[in-house]
Formats: C-alpha cells, structure tokens, sequence
C-alpha cells in the first residue's frame, strides 16, 4: 500500500472568544487507502474538507491546524516526521497540482527557470542537463513549441498552457504519488477535457498514483478507479467507479450524481441536495414557452473593437464581437456558448453598455438602445440588467445587503419612501431564497451562492425585463448551480423574464437556453435553437465543445 | 411585476444589524494593547490641546515670570554669581550743586516720583521646567507649542489628504485625458525638490500659521495621490463598480459612495503617516524662520532658541520641546500602524 490514511482529523484553532479556545473542526475522522498505480478521486462540496485531508498529507495547512491519526506513506508516519524529512519527500516523491494555475506559478521568474528549480535541488542535476529534462518534461505534458515556452514568463501563456506546466513541475522528480486538487475548476470545458486526458496518459505511462479532488463527479468518473465521497468531514460513500455510478448507495451521492444538468434531457428542476435527502420529489411541471411571445430584444450586426497599441503610434485593430444578431423574445432564454476569449462576455457588457459598441443596433422597444441620450439610457438601465460571475467581487463589501438592495431603488425613485424600498427589498430576498436577518448583514457572511442570489435579487429590484447572466453559476458547485438554476427558472416563469445567459458549459446551457449563439473568436458560428444543436450539429467547433463536456462514468462497451 | 412583490404580511420588520467594518475595526484595536495605550496617550494630548486652546492653562506663556533662564526646579537655583565688589570711595560726596543745572529740578522730579508706586514682581528663581532667556516658563511654551504644531501638522495633514484624494480618485477612476492631466501635475510637484518647493511657497505666502497649514498641504499630497490613483485604478474595473453602473450609478455615486469606502483605510493610515511628517516639517521650517510667527511659539521655535542657549548650557528648553514632540509623534505613529493592521479587511472577497 502506498498510502494510508487511518482515521485522520483535523481541526483549526480559531482563537479565542470570551476567554474560550474555539476549534474549527474540518476533518472527523477519515480513513482511505491509495495503492499503487491507482487514481482516487475525493468529491464534495466546499468545506466538506476534501482539500484539508489531501493536504494535511505533506501538511501543507496553515499553523493552526491541529493533525491527528496516521497517514502512513509506505508505512512510515508522515504526522510524526519532522520537517526536514517532509521536505524532502515534498515534490520528490508526492507532488501537489493546485486549482489555479494563474496563482501557482511565479510571475517574475520564467517557465525554465521554475521547472529547474526542483531538478537541480532534488535531483541534483547540472545545469544544462537540467535544461534538456525540462525540455523533455514540457514536450511529455503536450505543449506546444517546448523550446520558445521554457523562455516564456508565466503571463504569456493561457490558463491550460500554465496548468500544463504546473503538471509538468509535479512528474519533474517522478513522484510515486500526485495530488491534483481541483486542477481543472478554473478553466473552460474544453481545456479541462484537455488536461484530464493529460493526467490520465501520465498515471498510465508511469504508473504512479493520482489523489484527484473535484466538487464535480461527472469530471471524476472519467478519470477515477476509485471514488470517495466526502461531506461534512466524513466520508460518506467509497468504493470502485463503476458501482458508484452504477448503484450509489447513499442519498448524498445519489444527490450529487442527479444534480448536474445533461445533455440528454433534463427535467425541468434540477435535483437539489437536501431535497434529495429529504426525499422530496421536486418533478414540478415545466411551464410551455410561448413561442409567439412578443420581441423584447433585437440585436442587428452588433459589433466591438478595442485598439490595441503596436510600435510608436500605430494601432491595431482587434475585433472582439462582430456581426453578432439575435432577437429575444419576452419569457425565453438565449444561451451564449464560448471559450475563454470568444467575445461572450464584451458582447454582453456592449448589451449594457457597460463597454461602447463600435458598431450595431441593439433595439429595445422599438428604440435603439445605444442612441439614447444620457437620461433616456438611465430609464433605459432599469429594463436590462447583470449579473456577474464572480459572486465574490460583484456585492460592495462595505455595503450591508440592505443597502445594496435599496440602492438602486432609491437612484430610480422606485417606490414612494424609504421603508416602502425596504419592504420591496425584503419580499425580493424572500423571492430568491433568503430570509430577512441577511437585510442587515455584510457580503463576507455569505457563501457564494447566497451571494449570488443577493446579486440576483439587486438585479430585481428594477423589474427588468432583459437579464445578462455573464457565467452566472459557473464559479460555483454542482449543486449550488443546481439551486441557482432553478431560481432562475422559477424567477423566468413567475415573472415572464427574458434571459442572455452566457457560459462556457453547453450542459447548464441545454438545461436553461430556448436558442443557442455558438461563439468563436467574436464571430457567432453557429445559431439555432438547443435542441439542433445538441443532436445535430453544423460545426466542427460546436462538436468540440459538446464532447468536452464530463459525461461521467460510461461503462467500457 | 409589482403585483407579485406586494409586501407579504409576514415579513419580519426586526433588523438584524451585523457588525459593521467600522465596529470590528474597533474590536480588533481594542485587543492591541500597545495600540490603545498609544491612543490614550494621544487622547491625552488633544485634551490638553483643547484646554490650551481656551485658556485653561499656558495662557500666559509669554510672561516673564522667572530670571532669565532660571533652571527647573529639581536642580536648584543658580548659585549667586560672585559680582566683585567695587570699593566705595571715602570721604563725602562732593557738592555740585552750585554747578549742577538740573539742581532746581531735582525736588520737583522727586515730588513727582513719590505719585507712582513702584512693584518689584518677584522673579522665580527655578521653575518647574525652567526658563527661557526672557525668563518665560519653558513649560507653559511647550504646552502652548504642542497646540500649535499639532494643530498645524492635523490641519496641513486634512489639506493634503484633500487635495490628494481627489485628484487620486479623479487620476484612478476616468484615467485618459484627465489622467494624463493629473499625472502631469503630479511630476511637476514630484520633480522640485521638497524643501525648494516650500520655501518658494513661503517666500509667496509669507509667515503665519494659516500659511505653514497650506504650504505643508500644497506640497505634501503627492504620496497620498499616487495611492489613492493606483486603488481607484484597482477597484474601478471590480465587479461591484460594474454592477452599480448597471443599475445606473451616477459617476459621483460610484466614486464617493462605492469606492471610496472600500479604500478609506489606505486613505485613513496614510493621513496619519503625514500628520507626523508635517509635524516634523513644521519643526524644521520654524527652525529656518519660516514657520509660524514671531509672536507665536510652536515646538520648532522652541528648537531654534535652544541652539543658543545649549552653548551657554541651557538645555532644558531642548529637552522639553524634544520630550514633547517625541511622546505624541511616537505614540500617534504606534496608534496609525495599530489601526493599519485594524483596518486592514481580511473580508473575504475584497482582494
């Protein structure tokens, strides 16, 4: 057995409160093995504590965290080994892939030089040896042109080229084990397919062990021999992948296997966790979409360029949205599909005008929205609206949620006196799922989906009747996507909302879209309504994002 | 839609307030012990400020209340100086009156004389802290020295945190033009050297409080603009800003009501940073005799009459004004780096 986990826990010290050591429990008591050559997957929601168990191996955890139990590596104790020997074993013989890659590398330092580093300390290679390895290491995890990248700074490269090299600095000494701790949550679908096909050719090709930790089980079950699902701290269900998928025993992974939306039919809710658990059915009836509803909005040949700078005083053109049309009717949602870079968000900001378009009609009843004068585009502000995807930046976190509510209320004069916008407030966070003690509270105190149920409640306030959903869920869990999915659902048929809903994942797009913009490097490849698009599509690109996404376990034929 | 969001009748109108930033800054300074004892110390002097400023205490500062240089009183009076005695010459005074021309008058000045009283005032012969040259209480001018030189350093301080803030937030927030602007201007005040650009303003502006506070302001918001500038720079493309544009934000809303609270701890340390530099300064321009006026006396005056009189030996007038500027300037640099690391928002989601 290469490693063992027997009974670990972890707790933070959280200092003292009235005179009294408080402790965090993150960790209650876990047990796993990993044997050679085999890929354990650890699943679960934030703070189920599967980071906090894979990292409390090389301990890697902040000071105040208190370890007990074994984790025996290769039989020896690792809780009971002093620094200098865990340093030793850190990067030589386990090495960690972190969530983001833009972090994780140095940016001051270039891609050589810090594939170097851990040759020459741990392998004690000379320095042009140590060159050519690193060359070689790129040239394995699949990067493209090797030599020019080991001169390049971590900045000049995309999320999955430097995710590429974070693999490629973790095989650098050939560790026996690799913790790769949600490596692909922080990039698009397609480069996530891309990386766990890299990390499965690697485990193959030198049988070392994978310790992979991902929120998402469709992910895990492309790539994982075993499965273990965390929650609270706890293990709640392991066993092989197949009998997982197969026949999940516990309600919790029953849960989390029903809430990821997929691409062959969805229900009209998505399974939410404590629903599930509650055994609740929540098979509530779709509401038909009226196909002759009146056009709220209507894009013609919208279009965006920035300038960018080249030599002295040249400029150059770059085209980031262009000849992009649509119309959008009341009570219908257009699903916006792209990677990173296709120009989805800047034409939704350009909807807003948030950026000013260079060119396009963007004709909002009966009125061309980007030749309004100032006053009229304030009236005109109230009728479509945003919301962010990073629930953490988009609430101001000195304002309490009151008054970010308030707010716009008061800056459109909706409502006659300050405790009639309070009201309103109060009924919109119960609309979104809130209960009234979060009025007075601070942004911080939130989770991320309360967070971006706020941000959806602010974006209420004005009745709109056009919402931009800029990569809404996408920096959220399965199953919190789940819940915020069905919000929006509910808010859509309750309130007749038309939404612009942008992502880089076709599956939440199939479960919430009516049509679908295919968008590629600011040009619009392909336009249809969902359903075309996912059983028959017309472009090469379109394909390639559809089987980017994880379908799960599929059984061997 | 306002159909459906008519109030329901269960909502709870009980408002749970949360701790506020402000609340938990407080909180946290509280817990640094340093810090609150620092902060009681400069409480102390605003107190004592406060008295000086209404005439409570030191308000006769510029009375002569002692023998010039009288020493403080836990050394003693000065040893009587030996004065060498001049013989007396012998014999009686030789008459001149049958020569004098002023003889006649001499009765009649006398006559008038005895109309006026003449008070010998007793003159102290040591004083707590001593006395100054003209035998006024070094105690009382240091007093009334802190309530000038800090009020200077506090105000200067309120101009240039002003001045800085604005046109950092302007610089930060509309960039371009407007940036390329008030970058311009910033290397202009940056590219003078300091002390040339101050003394080129008191020379314009001439000597007096009011004038150390706006030369002092003028001059030191270049530091505080470049952060407040590259904060703006920061925020204004966050996400919370965009959404407040989205829901239609006014320009000025997104500056002072949006931003501006989620950077006015850089703004709030800063300020304190310069209230003990313009301190300092304004030591250092009385020194040179371009502070605050003749009449006045600040805890830079008091700097520049010591230099004479440590070559007689008098040191105590160095020693008070030093003692002074040294306790409040180290206790309100201790209070700033306390409320730095109190303010400083280990919020989740704010960097």
């Amino acid at each position: 057995m290469l490693l063992s986990i027997q009974d670990l826990r972890v707790a933070f010290r959280m200092g003292k409160v009235d005179g009294v050591a408080t402790r965090a429990d993150a960790v209650k008591g876990v047990s796993f093995d990993i044997a050679e050559n085999r890929t354990v997957a650890l699943v679960g929601e934030s703070g189920s504590g599967k980071s906090v168990t894979a990292m409390s191996i090389l301990n890697l955890l902040p000071d105040n965290a208190e370890r007990s139990g074994r984790v025996l590596w290769q039989g020896k104790d690792l809780l009971r080994t002093p620094m200098a020997e865990l340093q030793k074993l850190r990067g030589r013989e386990i090495a960690c892939v972190f969530q983001d890659p833009m972090t994780s590398l140095n940016p001051v330092f270039t891609v050589g030089d810090q594939l170097i580093e851990p040759l020459v300390k741990h392998m004690r290679l000379g320095g042009k040896a140590a060159l050519e390895r690193a060359e070689a290491l790129l040239v394995e995890v699949g990067m493209p042109e090797p030599k020019r990248r080991l001169a390049a700074y971590p900045h000049e490269l995309s999320g999955g080229q430097q995710q590429r090299v974070m693999i490629a600095m973790a095989l650098a000494c050939e560790p026996k084990l690799l913790i790769a701790d949600e490596p692909t949550t922080a990039l698009d679908v397609t480069i996530q397919r891309q990386i766990l096909e890299l990390i499965a050719e690697i485990q193959r090709k030198h049988r070392m062990s994978v310790l992979f930790i991902s929120h998402d089980l469709g992910v895990v079950g492309e790539i994982a021999d075993e499965v273990l699902v965390m929650r609270h701290g706890l293990i709640r269900e392991q066993g092989p992948v197949a009998e997982i998928f197969a026949a999940p025993k516990d309600a919790y992974t029953q849960a989390l296997l029903a809430c990821r939306p997929s691409l062959q039919g969805n229900p009209a809710r998505l399974m939410v966790i404590d629903d599930h658990i509650a055994g609740k059915d929540t098979h509530a009836p779709a509401v038909a979409k009226n196909p002759n509803a009146p056009v709220v909005l209507e894009v013609r040949s919208l279009a965006k360029s920035f300038w960018l700078k080249q030599g002295l005083f040249g400029k150059r053109e770059f085209k980031a949205v262009q000849g992009v049309n649509f119309n959008l009717r009341k009570g219908h949602t257009l699903g916006v599909v792209g990677e990173s870079g296709s120009g989805k968000t800047t034409m939704g900001l350009t909807l807003l005008r948030l950026h000013e378009p260079t060119h396009g009609e963007v004709i909002f009843d009966g009125k061309d929205l980007l030749k309004l004068n100032a006053s009229e585009r304030q009236l005109m502000r109230r009728r479509i609206q945003i919301v962010f995807q990073n629930p953490y930046a988009s609430l101001n976190p000195r304002f309490t949620i009151g008054q970010t509510l308030v707010e716009p209320m008061s800056i459109h004069k909706i409502g006659a006196s300050a405790d009639e916008r309070e009201q309103r407030a109060r009924t919109l966070l119960g609309k979104v799922g809130l209960d009234g003690s979060a009025f007075g509270k601070y942004p911080h105190e939130f989770s991320g989906g309360q967070r971006q149920r706020i941000a959806i409640a602010r974006a209420l306030t004005l009745d709109p009747e056009v919402l931009v959903l800029d990569e809404a869920v996408s920096a959220l869990d399965v199953s919190v996507q789940a819940q915020v999915l069905n919000l929006l659902r509910d808010l859509q048929d309750e309130l007749g909302l038309a939404y612009v809903f942008i992502s880089h994942d076709l599956a939440v797009v199939r479960f919430i879209s009516d049509e679908v913009l295919v968008m590629k490097d600011g040009v619009v490849v392909e336009q249809a309504p969902v359903a075309q698009i996912l059983e028959a599509p017309r472009e090469e690109y379109t394909r390639r994002l559809l089987a980017a996404i994880p379908r799960g376990y599929v059984p061997a034929v | 839609m306002s159909a459906v969001l008519q109030p329901g009748a269960s909502v709870p109108l009980r408002v749970e307030h949360s701790e506020g930033v402000w609340h938990a800054a407080w909180r946290r300074f509280k817990s640094d012990r340093v810090g609150l004892f620092c902060a009681i110390v400069v409480v102390a002097f605003l107190l004592l400020i406060v008295v000086a400023a209404l005439g409570g205490v030191a308000k006769n500062w510029q009375r002569e209340v002692g023998v010039a240089n009288a020493p403080p009183t836990f050394l003693g009076p000065r040893p009587a100086e030996a004065i060498g005695v001049i013989e007396v010459p012998k014999g009686p005074n030789v008459d001149l009156s049958a020569v004098d021309p002023l003889a006649p008058r001499y009765k009649e000045w006398d006559e008038r004389a005895a109309k006026f009283k003449t008070e010998e005032t007793v003159k102290a012969e040591t004083l707590p802290m001593g006395a100054d040259r003209l035998g006024r209480d070094v105690l009382s001018k240091a007093i009334k020295g802190t309530q000038i030189s800090v009020f200077v350093g506090v105000m200067a301080a309120l101009v240039a945190t002003g001045i800085g803030t604005l046109l950092g937030a302007f610089a930060g927030f509309f960039g371009g033009k407007v940036g390329d602007f008030l970058e311009w201007l910033y290397n202009v005040f940056e590219a003078i050297p300091g002390i040339l650009l101050i003394f080129a303003f008191a020379a314009v502006f001439g000597r007096g409080i009011g004038t150390v506070v706006l030369i002092l302001g003028l001059t030191g918001w270049t530091g505080l603009y470049r952060q407040v500038r590259a904060e703006f720079i920061k925020h204004r493309n966050r996400e919370y800003v965009r959404s407040a544009e989205a829901i239609g934000a006014s320009v000025w809303s997104r500056i002072f009501s949006h931003i501006l609270p989620n950077v006015s701890h850089v703004i709030l340390v800063r300020m304190s940073l310069l209230v003990v530099g313009f301190i300092k300064a304004e030591v250092i321009l009385s020194y040179l005799g371009l502070g605050v006026g003749i009449d006045d006396v600040s805890w830079g005056t008091m700097l520049a009459e010591a230099q004479s009189e440590l070559i007689l030996g008098y040191w105590w007038q160095l020693v008070a004004a030093t003692v002074f500027m040294a306790a409040f300037v180290t206790a309100f640099s201790l209070m700033a780096d306390a409320l730095r690391d109190a303010l400083d928002p280990k919020l989740r989601g704010l960097e």
